[in-house]
C-alpha cells in the first residue's frame, strides 16, 4: 500500500482477523455438534461452513499479503 | 471486567459465551496494535491527517464506504425497514450512488487538484475565510454532537442486547477509539474502516442467508409478510410512491427523486468531509476518482445486510415490534429488529461475531467523526484564525491532543444525550441542516467562475437559515408540514427531504442572485478551483476497463436494474 513507509498491508491485518475469528467459530460449530445451541436452523451448523469460510479465507489473505512475501 | 460488563439488566436478548468474550476481546487488542502500530507512520501533517496520501482506491473506496457505515446505520436502517419496508432501500440507493459517482467524476478533480487538507479549505480557498469559518465551525460542532449521540446509542443497544453496563460501553469504546485514532491519525481510523467493513459484512451476511432459507426464498418472505401484515405493501420500492398516503413513510417520488436523490444525498457524500477525507487520502488522481465509484457498488449491496435482515424481521418474528417511543415492558423497539434477528439465528461463535460486527459499526463512525474534527479544527480553526505559522510537528500534535479533547466533548455530549431521549432526532436533523446548502455553494463554486465570495458566504447563510426556519416552523406547527413538506401527511424523513430541497434552492437562489450584483474574482485567482479553469488530466488512452467514466457508468447501470427489479 505504501511505497513512502514501507507499511504492512492492511489485507494481512484483514487476514489475521479472518484466519483467528474463523478458527474460533469453527472450533465451536464443532464442540457443539451433536448438542446445537436453542437457534433456528441449528442443524444446519452454520457456525462450522460459516467458521471454515473465514478461516480459509483469512489463510489466503495472510499468505498472499504476508509482510515477508516479495512483492 | 466481565462483572463489570454484565451488571445488574435483568432481562437481555442474548447471553454470550466464553467463545464469544474471546472474539470481542481479540477485536478491541487488534485495532489498539495497529494503532501503536501505524504511530511511528504518522509523523507529518500529511500522513497524520490525510494518511501520507498513498491509499490505493480499493482502500480509500472501503474507508469511504466503512465510516458511513458506522454510528446507527446498521441497527437504525433495519429498524426503518422493518418500519417502511424497502423503502429504506432508497437512502442506499438512489440516495447514494449517483452522489458518489459525481463525487468521484465531477468534484474530486477540484478537491484533489488543490491539494485542500479539508472541505473548508476548498471553501477557503474558493470563497476566502468567511464561508470557511462558517462551514468549519458548524462541521466541528455537529461532528462532536454526531460522536456523542451515536456514543450514547450504541451503549444503550449494548445495555439492551446484552445488558452491559451504559458507562462501561460509553468509556471501554471511546478510549480504544480515541487511542488508536490519536496515536496513528487518519492511517489509523482508515486501517481499522476496512477491517471493520469486513467485520461488519461477515458477521450480519449470515442472517439474510438463514432467513432466506427460512422462509423459503424471496417469494415465500413477501407471502409470509402479507400474512402477517395484510393490506401493506412493504415491498415495491417505487409503486407505492404516486401518492403520500399510499406507503407507511408519507413519502412522494418528488422527496425520494429531488430531496433525497438530488440534494440530501448530493450534500453528504461530495461535502460531508467525514466521508471525502477518506477519499483525499487517495495516492493519485485517479485513485481518488476510483475510490467513490469502488464504494458505490458495495454500497448498493449494503441492503442486503440492512434492509433484508428489517424486512425478514417482519416475515419470521413471532412479535411486531414498536416505535421506541411508546415502547412498553416486554415489547421490543424498530431498533432491535437486527439483534433479534442475530438472536434468532446465531450460537456461540457466530453470536460473538455478529455482536463485535456491531461495535465495529459504532466505533468506524465514532473513528470518522473524530479524525474529521481533528482536521476541520486543526487546519480550518486553529491555523487560519488561532496559531497561522508554526512548524508542522505542531499541528501534527495538536491533532492527537483535539482527538483525544473531541472524544472526551464526545462523551460529555453521550450523557447530555442521556439526559434528553429526543436530542438523538434533533441532533441529526440539526446535521442536516448545514449539509443540504454547503452542497450548492460548493457546486457553483466548482462550476460557475463568476460567483463572488460574497455571494458564496450570503448563499451558505442564508440556505442554512432557511433550514434552521423550516424545521422549527414544522416542529412549531404541523401546518406547515403541508406547507413545506407538500403533505400533512408527511413523516420526519419526508420532512427532512424537502427541507434539504428547499433550503439548497434558497442557497442558489441568493447566490445567484449576489453574484449577479457583485464583482467577481479574477480569473488567475482561480486556476484549479473551477472547471473552466482546470485542466483535468484526461484518459483517452487509458484502457476503459482503467477509467473511472466506465465504471461509473456500470454503477448507474446496476443502479437502475435494481429499481427495475424491486419497482
Amino acid at each position: 500500500m505504501s511505497e513512502k513507509h514501507n507499511i504492512i498491508q492492511v489485507w494481512f491485518f484483514v487476514g489475521v482477523l479472518l484466519l483467528v475469528y474463523g478458527f474460533l467459530i469453527f472450533a465451536s460449530g464443532l464442540a457443539e455438534w451433536s448438542h446445537p445451541p436453542n437457534t433456528v436452523l441449528a442443524g444446519l451448523h452454520a457456525p462450522v461452513w460459516w467458521g471454515g469460510l473465514l478461516f480459509v479465507l483469512g489463510l489466503i489473505y495472510c499468505i498472499k499479503f504476508s509482510p515477508n512475501r516479495k512483492a | 471486567m466481565i462483572a463489570m460488563m454484565a451488571s445488574t439488566a435483568p432481562t437481555t436478548l442474548v447471553h454470550l459465551s466464553a467463545v464469544d468474550l474471546g472474539i470481542i476481546a481479540f477485536y478491541f487488542a487488534l485495532v489498539l496494535g495497529i494503532g501503536f502500530y501505524l504511530k511511528r507512520f504518522a509523523n507529518t501533517g500529511e500522513d497524520f491527517f490525510l494518511a501520507g496520501r498513498e491509499m490505493t482506491a480499493w482502500v480509500a473506496g472501503l474507508a469511504f464506504v466503512s465510516a458511513n457505515l458506522g454510528s446507527l446505520e446498521l441497527l437504525g436502517w433495519a429498524g426503518s425497514a422493518y418500519q417502511y419496508g424497502i423503502l429504506a432501500a432508497h437512502w442506499y440507493w438512489i440516495g447514494a450512488i449517483p452522489a458518489m459517482v459525481f463525487l468521484g467524476i465531477v468534484m474530486m478533480p477540484f478537491y484533489y487538484i488543490s491539494k485542500t487538507h479539508s472541505v473548508p479549505g476548498y471553501l477557503q480557498l474558493r470563497y476566502g475565510s468567511a464561508t470557511s469559518a462558517l462551514s468549519a465551525v458548524t462541521f466541528a460542532i455537529m461532528t462532536i454532537l454526531m460522536s456523542g449521540v451515536n456514543m450514547y446509542a450504541m451503549a444503550v443497544v449494548m445495555k439492551v442486547v446484552l445488558g452491559w453496563n451504559i458507562n462501561f460501553s460509553i468509556w471501554v469504546s471511546s478510549l480504544t477509539v480515541g487511542i488508536y485514532v490519536a496515536a496513528g491519525g487518519l492511517f489509523s481510523a482508515i486501517f481499522n474502516e476496512v477491517l471493520q467493513f469486513f467485520l461488519i459484512w461477515f458477521g450480519a451476511l449470515l442472517i439474510p442467508i438463514l432467513g432466506l432459507i427460512e422462509t423459503g426464498g424471496w417469494k415465500g418472505m413477501v407471502a409470509r409478510i402479507q400474512q402477517n401484515f395484510p393490506g401493506q405493501d412493504y415491498t415495491h420500492a417505487w409503486s407505492t410512491l404516486g401518492r403520500f398516503q399510499d406507503n407507511p413513510m408519507g413519502m412522494h417520488w418528488t422527496g425520494i427523486v429531488f430531496g433525497l436523490g438530488a440534494v440530501q444525498a448530493m450534500g453528504y457524500w461530495t461535502t460531508d468531509f467525514l466521508v471525502v477525507q477518506r477519499v483525499l487520502s487517495a495516492k493519485d488522481i485517479r485513485s481518488a476518482k476510483m475510490a467513490p465509484i469502488i464504494g458505490s457498488f458495495f454500497k448498493m449491496a449494503v441492503p442486503l445486510i440492512v434492509i433484508l435482515p428489517g424486512l425478514l424481521g417482519l416475515a419470521v418474528l413471532p412479535m411486531h415490534l414498536v416505535p421506541a417511543s411508546s415502547l412498553q415492558p416486554g415489547q421490543y423497539s424498530y431498533n432491535e429488529v437486527l439483534p433479534l434477528m442475530l438472536a434468532r439465528y446465531c450460537g456461540p461463535g457466530l453470536l460473538g461475531l455478529g455482536i463485535t460486527a456491531l461495535v465495529a459499526g459504532f466505533m468506524a463512525g465514532m473513528a470518522g467523526n473524530v479524525s474529521a474534527f481533528a482536521t476541520v479544527w486543526t487546519y480550518d480553526i486553529y491555523r487560519p484564525f488561532l496559531r497561522k505559522t508554526a512548524p508542522d510537528q505542531h499541528y501534527v500534535s495538536m491533532g492527537r491532543w483535539c482527538t483525544l479533547i473531541g472524544l472526551i466533548v464526545s462523551i460529555g455530549t453521550a450523557y447530555l444525550a442521556m439526559g434528553f431521549a429526543s436530542i438523538m432526532d434533533y441532533v441529526q436533523a440539526l446535521f442536516g441542516f448545514f449539509i443540504a446548502p454547503l452542497f450548492g455553494t460548493v457546486l457553483l463554486g466548482m462550476l460557475w467562475k463568476r460567483v463572488s465570495r460574497a455571494a458564496g458566504f450570503l448563499g451558505l447563510l442564508s440556505g442554512t437559515l432557511s433550514s434552521v426556519g423550516m424545521f422549527t416552523l414544522m416542529k412549531l406547527d404541523h401546518r406547515w408540514v403541508s406547507v413545506f413538506a407538500l403533505s400533512p401527511k408527511a413523516q420526519g424523513l419526508a420532512q427532512d427531504m424537502y427541507q434539504a430541497l428547499w433550503s439548497c434552492v434558497t442557497c442558489v437562489v441568493v447566490t445567484v442572485l449576489v453574484t449577479l450584483v457583485t464583482k467577481p474574482r479574477p480569473d488567475e485567482e482561480l486556476r484549479g478551483l473551477v472547471y473552466s479553469l482546470t485542466e483535468v488530466a484526461h484518459e483517452e488512452h487509458t484502457n476503459f476497463l482503467q477509467r473511472p467514466l466506465f465504471w461509473g457508468i456500470v454503477a448507474l447501470a446496476a443502479l437502475l436494474v435494481l429499481q427495475i427489479i424491486f419497482w
